[in-house]
Parts: structure tokens; sequence; C-alpha cells
């Protein structure tokens, strides 16, 4: 049985394709405004990657944001359904998992049967997302594809206390205005990042061994501050960011 | 019911030289019964706040208020009822003006200072009661200084009113008042039938009797209809919730503007909110009511409501509905605007889950001011709740 995972979020739409519960492929593309057309797109993608026909896919799950307007899945599910069961699938040994998307972040405990327990999610507020980080990116005219790297080389971490995606720009322009050196300020928004995720996750009572997915999970610099914030390891999968798609593919095979 | 309510509002805005009158604005958790005694009309701005919530006025109204210097921080309700004032907004075109106010601190210290703000505004009297919180419990000396007080509030009613409190009508007053009571707690028990025939969405509704006119005929002719109307729906095996699965109770104050939005979200999931800690705040602490002695019993009653309680005392609270109503679930609305209800909700959850083992689902919002509604977040969290339970 071959079934198709989308997972739709508020900046990139994944889909992920999968065979008696073994990955076949995976692709990522920009969601932009269409949701629909994104969902659609990015299944021929990696479709066409695969050299599989669409009348292939025995079953499709939708997830994320967009998964209500994916007309031609035959379910949906929430991502928080969906990347408990791709983490559970890419390491059965997870109890928790940390998914920092674009626009939220989210704790999910899972229990041994790889089933949600309980969860929680940022308020609606942008800070602590993918968003955030982009914001940032582009006050400090850095690539955010380095920012990991950049923020490794971190001397003294600078404080960002704001907790407001808005005002923590400010607070980065503020800096930036002072002299303070892009490395540090980086290393300090993956700080203000982890602790925000941290509380989080606490108040729920996340226990190791802990995942972290999502975009976000790309940034090298965001997990090592997550670790240190949680004084746990954090293991992150090659297919992190698809981790969503791959759930929601399995959850397909049951549909 | 709406008839009832329409006449009740028309009859308070109608003038006073031709209903000889007066108008008493008081808090939801005051003691309602002394006024009915003395023919005084009672007026709830917070009944009003959920009204504009209901009519997606509050956004608007809230901003005229922060235009006029209040933060944003402040609850909703005093928001919305200290703008609607200045401008007789709202969907009844504003509350007609008081003769006096009655604030009792029960349900939040927030009415104090807009209690006060309205007194200024209106220069009318201005009775406070003090309840202090029972924290752990309820003491003979926290007795005493309430007791003492609801003398201090007749005495304001017979100065205010110019006439001499009628302590005969008192007690028919008061026995009126249990019996709506008890009759309201009726309504809601029969949502422990499976399935429910009615959800804490048409609680919601139903509420604005047993808040404002409480001790008065008219409730109880209606709410027996009402009872008998879900006692026929019980005997025919009718249910709100087609093919009810879950079972779920609701915490906090209503999303006033997403009625029906939430309604039929939980709905689809088949899920029906079968109880809250919000309509049976009008019915719970009865039991410390003494018929024959309403108002020596008032004070105990009136310190001893839901929101007046510890956080402990609240858990225990809500567990007692889980039980009772056989609930898979608990949802609680972190109300942006209701401090006192929204402040122990992660430990009460904490603590549901430690003696229930229940799943429990927190979502952000605000009773009245639509701003603070995230339509795409709250729904990702309910569908993953509901796939959680599954």
């Amino acid at each position: 049985m071959i079934t198709a995972g989308i997972d739709v979020g508020s900046i990139s739409a994944k889909a992920a394709i999968m065979q008696d519960r073994k990955l076949l492929g995976a692709s990522v593309i920009l969601t932009g405004y269409n949701v629909q057309n994104a969902g659609r797109q990015v299944l021929d993608r990696v479709l066409s990657e695969l050299n599989l026909s669409a009348s292939r896919i025995d079953k499709i799950v939708a997830t994320g944001y967009g998964r209500n307007s994916i007309g031609f899945a035959d379910k949906a599910v929430t991502e928080i359904t969906c990347h408990a069961a791709g983490g559970f699938f890419l390491n059965p040994e997870i109890r928790s998992i940390i998914d920092i998307g674009g626009q939220d972040s989210k704790a999910i405990v899972i229990d041994k049967d790889g089933r949600v327990r309980d969860f929680s999610m940022n308020d609606k507020c942008a800070a602590g997302t993918g968003r955030f980080l982009e914001v940032m990116a582009r006050a400090l005219e850095v690539d955010l594809d380095a920012f990991g790297e950049l923020s490794l080389r971190a001397e003294n971490t600078a404080s960002i206390s704001s907790l407001c995606t808005v005002f923590a720009e400010s607070e980065v322009i503020s800096l930036i205005s002072k002299g303070a050196k892009r490395e540090n300020i980086i290393a300090g928004i993956h700080a203000s990042i982890a602790s925000r995720v941290m509380a989080m996750a606490k108040r729920i009572g996340i226990s190791p061994p802990v995942m972290m997915t999502g975009g976000v999970a790309k940034n090298i610099g965001v997990v090592k501050a997550l670790e240190e914030k949680l004084d746990m390891p954090v293991i992150v999968s090659e297919h992190a960011q698809v981790n969503g798609a791959i759930g929601a593919a399995l959850i397909a095979s049951t549909v | 019911m709406r008839a009832i309510m329409a006449a009740y509002y028309m009859e308070a805005k109608t003038p006073k030289e031709k209903t000889g009158k007066q108008i008493a604005w008081i808090t939801s958790g005051g003691p309602v019964e002394p006024l009915h005694v003395m023919d005084v009309i009672p007026i709830y701005p917070e009944n009003y706040g959920a009204m504009i919530g209901a009519s997606k006025m509050g956004a608007g109204l809230c901003e005229k208020a922060e235009q006029m210097g209040y933060s944003s921080d402040l609850c909703s309700y005093a928001r919305a009822d200290i703008a609607s004032a200045t401008v007789n907004g709202g969907p009844i075109g504003g509350l007609p003006a008081p003769d006096m106010l009655i604030c009792c601190n029960n349900i939040c210290g927030t009415v104090l200072k807009w209690y006060e703000v309205q007194a200024r505004y209106f220069n009318v009297p201005l009775f406070i009661l003090d309840t202090p919180v029972c924290h752990t419990e309820f003491n003979p000396d926290m007795k005493r200084y309430v007791t003492a007080q609801i003398r201090e509030y007749i005495t304001f009613l017979e100065k205010t009113c110019g006439k001499a409190f009628d302590y005969d009508r008192m007690k028919e007053v008061g026995k009126l008042s249990v019996q709506a009571q008890a009759l309201w707690q009726q309504i809601l028990d029969t949502t422990m039938n499976r399935p429910a025939p009615m959800t804490c969405f048409d609680a919601f509704f139903h509420l604005a009797m047993i808040v404002t006119l409480r001790g008065t005929q008219v409730v109880l002719d209606f709410y027996e209809s009402l009872l008998h109307e879900m006692k026929d729906r019980i005997a025919q095996g009718i249910g709100m919730v087609p093919e009810e699965k879950y079972r779920l109770i609701w915490d906090n104050i209503p999303v006033w503007y997403r009625l029906r939005w939430l309604s039929d979200k939980f709905a689809a999931h088949s899920a029906c909110l079968v109880a809250d800690t919000y309509t049976s705040g009008w019915c719970s602490s009865m039991k410390y009511l003494d018929e024959n002695d309403f108002l020596g019993s008032l004070a105990e009653m009136y310190t001893r409501i839901f929101l007046n309680t510890g956080t402990g005392l609240m858990a225990d609270n809500i567990i007692e509905l889980v039980e009772k109503y056989g609930a898979d679930g608990v949802v609680f609305h972190s109300n942006r605007s209701c401090k006192p209800y929204s402040l122990g909700q992660y430990d009460i959850q904490r603590l549901i889950q430690e003696r229930t083992g229940i799943p429990t689902l927190m979502i952000e919002a605000d009773m009245t001011d639509e701003r603070y509604f995230s339509e795409s977040q709250i729904e990702t969290r309910i569908d993953a709740f509901i796939e959680m339970l599954k």
C-alpha cells in the first residue's frame, strides 16, 4: 500500500510518500498564497522525483494549518497527532516532541505506544516560532540558513527579553546600533526562543528522550539552546522538517 | 425567554415616573434578593457585557474604552460597560442609568474600581460588599464580617429608597430564590443522562434568567417548563449532539462572540459539553442557604461561590463535575479578561490529570473582545484534543 502525507504549514508545504511503513521520499516547497495549490504542487513534486504516478497512491492524509483546504485528501488530521506518529516512527524510544514550525511551537508528550498523552501550544503570538526567526534574519541581514552556524561562534549571548516578536525586533535593532556582534545577537535570539519553548514543554512534563521536529530543527543554534535550557539531549532526525508529512502518510495507511 | 428578557429590559428602560421603580446596577455575584424586596430593578452590566459580546459589538466598545484611556489589559466587560455608558452603545442602545450601584467583590477585584468609575460618572451612591476569599475554608469570622455588611446593605437600601425594609417580603423572595436555584440545578443535572438533552451552550443562553431575575416567580415558571422540555427529550432519547461520543466539561466564562462556532465545532466531533463551572456558579453554593433563615445564611452563600474559593477548592469542584456528569475531558478557556477565573487553571489542569487521569485542553481567548480569538490556533487545539481522546 502506498500512501501520501501532505503537511501544509504557514511557510512551507511538505509531502512524504510511504510504502508499507518505508519512506520512499519527501519534498518541501514554499506554501505561498494558494494553500490548495501548494498541497497539489508538493505532492506532484515528490511523485515526479520518485517517478511515481498519482494513481499509485492509495490514501492521502493532509495536516498542518492548510489541512482542511486539501480537497483531494482522504482525511485531515492535526499536526500534533501527525508529529507524534512521525516522530515515533523515526525513533520509537522517544517520549516527547518539540515541534517548532512557521507560526507555532508545540510540545507533545507521547506514551510508549506513540499515542499523544498531552500537548501544549504557544499562545497566539509568533515569538518562539520560525516566523520570529525570519523577522530577525531580515533585521540582521543574514541568510536564515546561516543562523545556526553563526550563533555557535557567539562569545557572549546577547539578552533579548521581550516576549513579543515586534518588540524583540526593536531590541535587536537597538543591539545592532550599539554595535553588538551578530553572532551574539543571534545566540540571544535562539536563547529567547528556547526559554519560551522550555516553559511550555515543562508545563506538560516532557521527559527524555526528546526529539525536535519542524523546519526550525534545521537550525543547530536553536537545538543547542534548547538542550541547554531543558538540560536534556535533543534528538534531531534528518527528516525533521517533513516529520509531520511522514506521520500523515503513516496515518493514511489506517484510514 | 427572549420575551421575558425583553420585557425586563423594557421595564427598566421605561421612565421612572411611569414605573415608580429605582434602578440598581449590580455585579453578577451580588446579593440581588434584597433589591427585589425593595422593588428596585436590578441591572447587570455583566449580563449586558455578554449580550454585547454575543452581538459582536465587544471589540468596538473596548476600543472606545481604550481611547478613553483604559488599558487593553482591563477586563472586557468593564471596558465595554464603561464605554457603553458614555455612548449608549451595545445591542439595546445602552443600559438605563442607575440610581445606585451594588458591588460585591466575590467575583473579582476589578469590579471595585469599575463601579467606582461608574459611581462618579452617574453621580449615584455605591455600596460595596466585601467578601473575603475562602482560600481553604469559610470560618465564623468571615461569617460575622459579611453578615454585618448585609445589615449595612439593608440600611443603605432603606436610605437610598426612602422606605423601610420589609422582612416578611424578604422571606418570600428568599424562598423564590432558593426554589429558582434548585430548579436551575435540576435543569443542569438533566445532562447526566446519556445522551445529554442539552449542552452547556444551551445553559449559557438560559442562564440569563437565574442571574437577573432570581427571587421572582417568572423565573420559576420559565425554568419549570424548560425542565419539562428536557425531561421530555430524555424520555424520547433525544440528545443535543447527534451520536454523542465524548462528554466534556467547560471551565470559565463563555466566548460569547463564538458560541455558535464552538458549539458546531465540538458537535462535529460528536463531543458534548455536558457541564461547566460557569452556569453551575448560580446554584453550586445553594447548599449553604437556609430557606428559613435567608438573610442569616446569605453571607455564607455569597462568600462561598466558586470564584471566591482557592485553587484547590476549585479543582475539587471541577473533579466533582467530572465524576457527576461522567466526563471524558475538561476544556479550559484561559480568559484574558477574567484573572480570578484564569489564574489557577494550569494548577487545576495538573490536579485533574493527577487525580482523574482524564485529558484537559487549554484554549486562549477572551469572553467579549473578539480581537483575542485566533480561529485556526483554537481549531487545531480542539481537533488535536479530540484525536487524543479517540
